[in-house]
């Protein structure tokens, strides 16, 4: 029906600075996907290309099997809703619904109905009658997305579409979009520089980094096996730990400390090789006694996370973190030790910041 | 308000707490006081009154007598009450006077400066900086010369015999500011004047949000559309406002005399123009004033009209 296929898209700004550098993509038709990554990583960029907003300096668009790479934005049957909504001022909220259908000549009756039809099932139906000015920021949302449905596209593009909310409101907002895009079974592309947003919402995201994709996968995937350093650094609540270690034959010297080499990695190293031994906080268990494979350090910093506390060791000149339940929290200076689940520790190069191993490991992908 | 007080001026306050503070003193923010307030404020008062208030209300005194530059009038005015009121509104040279303003604040003013303007910032939008900034230079060099100086060179680009225009079009000896004066001085005025709208309107399409109009182009709404939907929308206030000042400047514009002297036989005489002639070479001062109450007015009309329309969007 309505998948997207990007092929070596390219967009070069003058002065050669490449925003998107040589793109393939597929999304598939009815996904979800989420465009991730820090600012200036080429991700609306992207999204602008796709909408038609943008010139794209090489390479192809197809939505649906019909190459849209040089039509008008008007033309390529797409909605997309501005992270600050752009609802027309000076309309009321049923001309800003149906402004679209406007512009496509659809009768003034039937306009109309579609307009009340589409506000009602965003539950609008009162307001109508009210300019953009007079809604809270939910409802100008809201109102920003039934214009966006009531003139039926092929497809979705949101750019950036909580962040102009209060983080109560965007936690709602979230299961409300994903539960609306799931009802309309419409191929969205979203924006979002919020890694939290992009693993909540979305069937498959894509993380970018200086206008390239770093990983495509479903957000599991993406959390437990990130493809380099980049993605592990940026993916997570709180900031995985990536420890310069070296391989000393079945085992990784990670700051003075022998542990356990990874299954996965095991046939992909070489013996002195350098890399980066990576653990999730989450991932780690903390003890206040020597334990088998754990790094010792000192207790630095304790942080509370509501359910638990992140705890920073300061082993030597580095820091490693590790959670601990509620309640468990060791007291500041003592010593401690990290452990990591063996399943869950990754290895990268320390080069070029690839995961080592990087086939999915079977225990993992069932996981 | 209480924080704004502790005037400087009396430090008997601060030692005495329980003399209860002067009252007026905390009325302003700078603790002046109304007393020293109004010295500092009397000078400018006094050079308004002096130029602005007392020749005003002369002319108002004028426009009731039959007063002239010489004769007998000059020695010993009369007061005639509304004649001069009554004589210029049956005045075929006056009506004709109107008819032309009209003409003039149409043309250069509404047709001219204010269009030309909008469709200048607009479509200087999209053309590369560097021509934007040359357009833009020349465009303001016709604004800030002084009128005695593009006066003279609207003279010397139209005149009969070596004219510039003549010499391009090749067509020599054509009179342009005998055959069409009012024509000549309309497209000197919205030459001359047209920066200022199109500043203004730079300013305004600026302030559109870009999303909106992408918005628009995203549903497929041709550049007609998006002008009627989303930018105009937009600036109507600006559009409005600057209506409002170019027509009042335009009107009340004196820089034809500086071309056309009102000539040829009336037919470029604005009403500013004819007021000077009639009350200066003509000598009926009287007549004139009453002619520049009537343009007073006519002013005080458009701004009301122009605001009335202004606080209409509002609502």
């Amino acid at each position: 029906m309505a998948d997207i296929v990007l092929e070596q898209l390219v967009k070069e700004y003058p002065g050669g600075v490449r925003a998107v550098d040589g793109l393939d993509v597929t999304i598939e038709d009815g996904e979800f996907f989420a465009l991730l990554g820090p600012s200036g990583c080429g991700k609306t960029t992207l999204l602008r290309s796709i909408a038609g907003l943008e010139t794209v300096s090489g390479g192809s668009i197809r939505i649906g099997g019909r190459d849209v790479t040089r039509l008008a934005p008007g033309a390529r049957d797409i909605a997309m809703v501005f992270q600050d909504y752009a609802l027309f001022p000076h309309m009321t909220v049923r001309d800003n619904i149906a402004y679209p259908l406007k512009i496509k000549k659809v009768g003034k009756q039937e306009r109309a109905e579609k307009a009340e039809e589409t506000a009602e099932g965003l539950s609008l139906g009162g307001l109508l009658e009210r300019r953009p000015g007079q809604l809270s920021g939910g409802q100008q949302q809201r109102a920003a997305l039934a214009r966006a449905v009531a003139c039926h596209p092929q497809v979705f593009l949101f750019d950036e579409p909580l962040s102009n909310l209060d983080a109560r409101l965007r936690l709602e907002a979230r299961t409300f979009l994903k539960r609306l895009q799931r009802d309309l079974g419409v191929t969205t592309v979203f924006v979002t520089h919020d890694q939290a947003e992009a693993l909540a919402m979305s069937d498959r995201m894509a993380v970018m980094e200086a206008g390239r994709i770093r990983q495509i996968g479903t957000p599991r995937e993406v959390f437990q096996r990130p493809a380099s350093t980049f993605v592990a650094g940026f993916i997570g609540s709180t900031p995985m730990n990536l420890l310069d270690a070296t391989i000393d034959r079945d085992t990784v010297r990670v700051a003075g400390t022998s542990v356990p080499l990874p299954e996965s990695a095991r046939a992909h190293v070489r013996d002195g090789e350098e890399v980066v031994y990576a653990a999730r906080p989450e991932y780690m268990t903390f003890s206040t006694e020597a334990a088998d494979a754990g790094i010792e350090g000192t207790v630095a910093i304790i942080e509370n996370m509501g359910v638990g506390s992140l705890v920073s060791l300061e082993v030597g000149a580095t820091i490693v973190q590790v959670t601990v339940p509620e309640g468990q929290e060791p007291p500041i200076g003592s010593r401690g030790w990290a452990v990591a689940a063996p399943q869950r520790v990754l290895v990268y190069r320390r080069d070029d910041g690839e995961l080592v191993g990087s086939e999915r490991a079977p225990a993992l992908a069932e996981a | 308000m209480a924080l704004t007080a502790s005037p400087p001026a009396e430090p008997a306050e601060a030692a005495g707490v329980t003399k209860s503070p002067a009252p007026q003193a905390a009325t302003d923010a700078a603790g002046l006081g109304r007393a020293r307030a109004s010295v500092f404020v009397a000078p400018a008062l006094a050079l308004i009154a002096a130029f602005l208030v007392f020749p005003a209300l002369w002319t108002l005194y004028l426009g009731i007598t039959n007063y002239r530059l010489t004769g007998v009038a000059a020695l010993r005015p009369r007061v005639v009450g509304l004649d001069n009121y009554a004589r210029a509104l049956g005045d075929p040279e006056f009506l004709n006077s109107l008819w032309l303003t009209l003409l003039f604040v149409i043309g250069s003013a509404v047709i001219g400066q204010c269009v030309l303007g909008f469709v200048l910032a607009w479509t200087l939008r999209a053309v590369p900086r560097t021509v934007r900034t040359v357009v833009e230079l020349l465009v303001m060099l016709a604004w800030i010369l002084p009128s005695s100086v593009v006066a003279f060179l609207w003279i010397a680009l139209l005149d009969r015999d070596g004219g510039t225009l003549n010499v391009l079009l090749n067509t020599p000896g054509m009179a342009w500011l005998i055959e069409y004066p009012m024509l000549s001085v309309i497209i000197f005025n919205a030459w001359r004047g047209t920066a200022f709208s199109m500043l203004l309107f730079s300013a305004a399409l600026n302030g559109i949000p870009p999303s909106q109009l992408e918005t628009a182009r995203m549903v497929g709404a041709s550049g007609w559309q998006q002008l009627r939907d989303v930018v105009l929308p937009h600036v109507r206030g600006h559009i409005l406002t600057n209506l409002l000042l170019i027509s009042l400047w335009t009107f009340n514009d004196f820089s034809p005399f500086l071309i056309t002297a009102g000539g040829p036989n009336g037919r470029s005489e604005t009403l500013p123009v004819f007021v000077y002639n009639t009350a200066i070479p003509g000598g009926q001062l009287g007549f004139g004033s009453a002619v520049s109450l009537l343009m007073l007015l006519i002013n005080l009309v458009l701004a009301v009209v122009y605001l009335r329309l202004l606080k209409q969007r509002r609502a």
